[in-house]
């Protein structure tokens, strides 16, 4: 399995954790994925408040890259940038007179056929669902861990067309062939106050915090995100909780695809499972323990 | 939220077709149901709820929509556009406002959302990839917020979270896409 790859500017920088990850355990499942050359920003949180034409060019110059590479799906992991994405293809698809004007801009073709991909979905489907089990290699029965989707991914559900929009289950359904306990919640895809972490934090704080209380009263041991400004607001924002709310907050804040791949046997290093600001080694040091 | 009189006789009648032609959202087919209101995650701390907004610009009243800050403090979490019963794409209504008020060159009740927003744009024009690390310093800096968050960008440093240096891979592309929309957005 070959796809082009759009990583997003978060997963060479902050989310670098999510980036490596993703490619570990794809290397485990053999799909490959080619990085598109010279790609640039989507736009991501800005462009849209600025100019409607702005927002849908910057993902369609990004998405006429492909052309070149002879590969028509592209895996996007970054929520943000898969929703930019998805956005930007209805755009063209339903407004002609945007369209014209995004040709202008972009200079070249529009790819809106082109299949933009978020990697939970190739391993929920077929034949990569029931690969992974023959893939495990740690035993983490043990771990209960929530799913959370956060917006971007489901909503609107017209355009992301990912999952049933008010209670997905795609993260559940991998994270269970990976042999790690999913549990039921009610928070799984409330918004944590995306970027609103730069320019008026407190909100994040009040968001991100009820996300949190309710992981921890669903008995959960850590949180499965899908999205580096999701996982930078649960893990980053939990010292300002503590603050703010009078209480102790130390709930890990994981990739996905860093559960996957520590249940395919790869080290916690090289999934950089250190990287992140409220410590989430102890839960896998735990599991070892109770595995022996 | 507040209840306050509201002077009809301010109305700008053509506020809502300004609003459908820049943005293509008719939001005259909202019945206030307020089921965007009830399900916004931010609409605690609005002056108007999101149905409250649509209706304002529904009625015409332009200063009230722009005096407000409720789509300044908009996640874009889509919560609303999905749950819509009509089909009015709220969370694009409120993208809309922003659009005509810069072009208005009207002020924002929340003008750190709006550097913020500023900073990440100008952040790309240089280096066609975001550059985290540039672009939180540099707002900092501007919104004279020196000392919010430097605990925890500390932390993150240490950690090797941001990378240090800039890359430039992509700017000459962003920079061109740039200028072809500001181009076009003139005529």
């Amino acid at each position: 399995m070959k796809y082009a790859y759009y990583p997003g500017c978060s997963l060479h920088s902050t989310g670098e954790e999510f980036d490596k990850s993703l490619l570990a355990v794809c290397d485990k499942l053999g799909v490959e994925l080619v990085e598109v050359e010279k790609w640039f920003c989507c736009g991501s949180t800005a462009a849209h408040n600025f100019s409607k034409l702005l927002a849908t060019s910057l993902p369609m110059a990004n998405l006429a890259l492909l052309d070149k590479m002879g590969l028509d799906e592209v895996v996007v992991p970054c929520a943000m940038c898969f929703s930019k994405f998805k956005i930007a293809q209805h755009n063209v698809k339903s407004d002609e007179k945007l369209r014209s004007d995004v040709l202008e801009v972009i200079q070249a073709d529009c790819n809106d056929d082109a299949k933009v991909i978020h990697p939970l979905t190739i391993f929920a489907e077929e034949p990569l669902l029931s690969k992974i089990p023959t893939a495990v290699e740690r035993d983490l029965s043990g771990l209960k861990v929530v799913c959370y989707y956060g917006c971007l991914l489901t909503r609107p559900p017209k355009i992301t067309q990912f999952d049933i929009c008010e209670y997905p289950q795609t993260m559940d359904r991998v994270l269970r062939a990976a042999g790690i306990t999913t549990l039921d919640w009610t928070y799984k895809t409330d918004c944590c106050g995306a970027s609103f972490a730069l320019s008026k934090p407190d909100i994040v704080v009040e968001l991100s915090h009820k996300i949190i209380e309710n992981a921890k009263s669903a008995g959960a041991d850590a949180i499965a995100v899908a999205c580096p400004m999701c996982h930078a607001n649960l893990d980053t924002r939990q010292p300002d909780m503590e603050k703010t709310f009078d209480i102790e907050s130390k709930m890990p804040i994981l990739y996905f695809t860093q559960l996957m791949g520590y249940s395919f046997g790869i080290s916690p290093e090289e999934l950089m499972v250190d990287k992140h600001l409220t410590d989430a080694e102890s839960i896998f040091e735990e599991v070892a323990q109770h595995a022996q | 939220m507040t209840e306050e009189i509201v002077h009809l006789d301010e109305k700008d009648l053509g506020f809502s077709d300004a609003v459908r032609v820049a943005g293509g959202i008719d939001v005259n087919w909202c019945y206030q149901c307020g089921k965007c209101a009830s399900g916004c995650p931010v609409a605690y701390e609005m002056d108007l709820t999101p149905s409250q907004l649509i209706h304002a610009i529904q009625l015409g009243l332009k200063d009230l929509v722009y005096k407000s800050k409720t789509m300044w403090l908009c996640a874009s979490c889509q919560t609303c556009t999905t749950r819509c019963p009509q089909d009015v794409d709220i969370a694009e209504v409120l993208d809309t406002v922003k659009i005509l008020m810069q072009r208005d060159k009207k002020k924002a009740q929340l003008p750190n959302v709006l550097k913020a927003n500023k900073r990440f744009i100008g952040n790309l024009k240089w280096f066609g990839r975001l550059y985290e690390l540039g672009m939180v310093a540099m707002l900092k800096l501007s919104t004279w917020n020196l000392t919010q968050d430097i605990g925890m960008g500390m932390k993150m440093l240490k950690k090797g979270k941001f990378s240090i240096f800039p890359r430039f891979k992509g700017a000459r592309a962003v920079r061109k896409i740039l200028s072809r929309v500001k181009k076009q957005e003139k005529v």
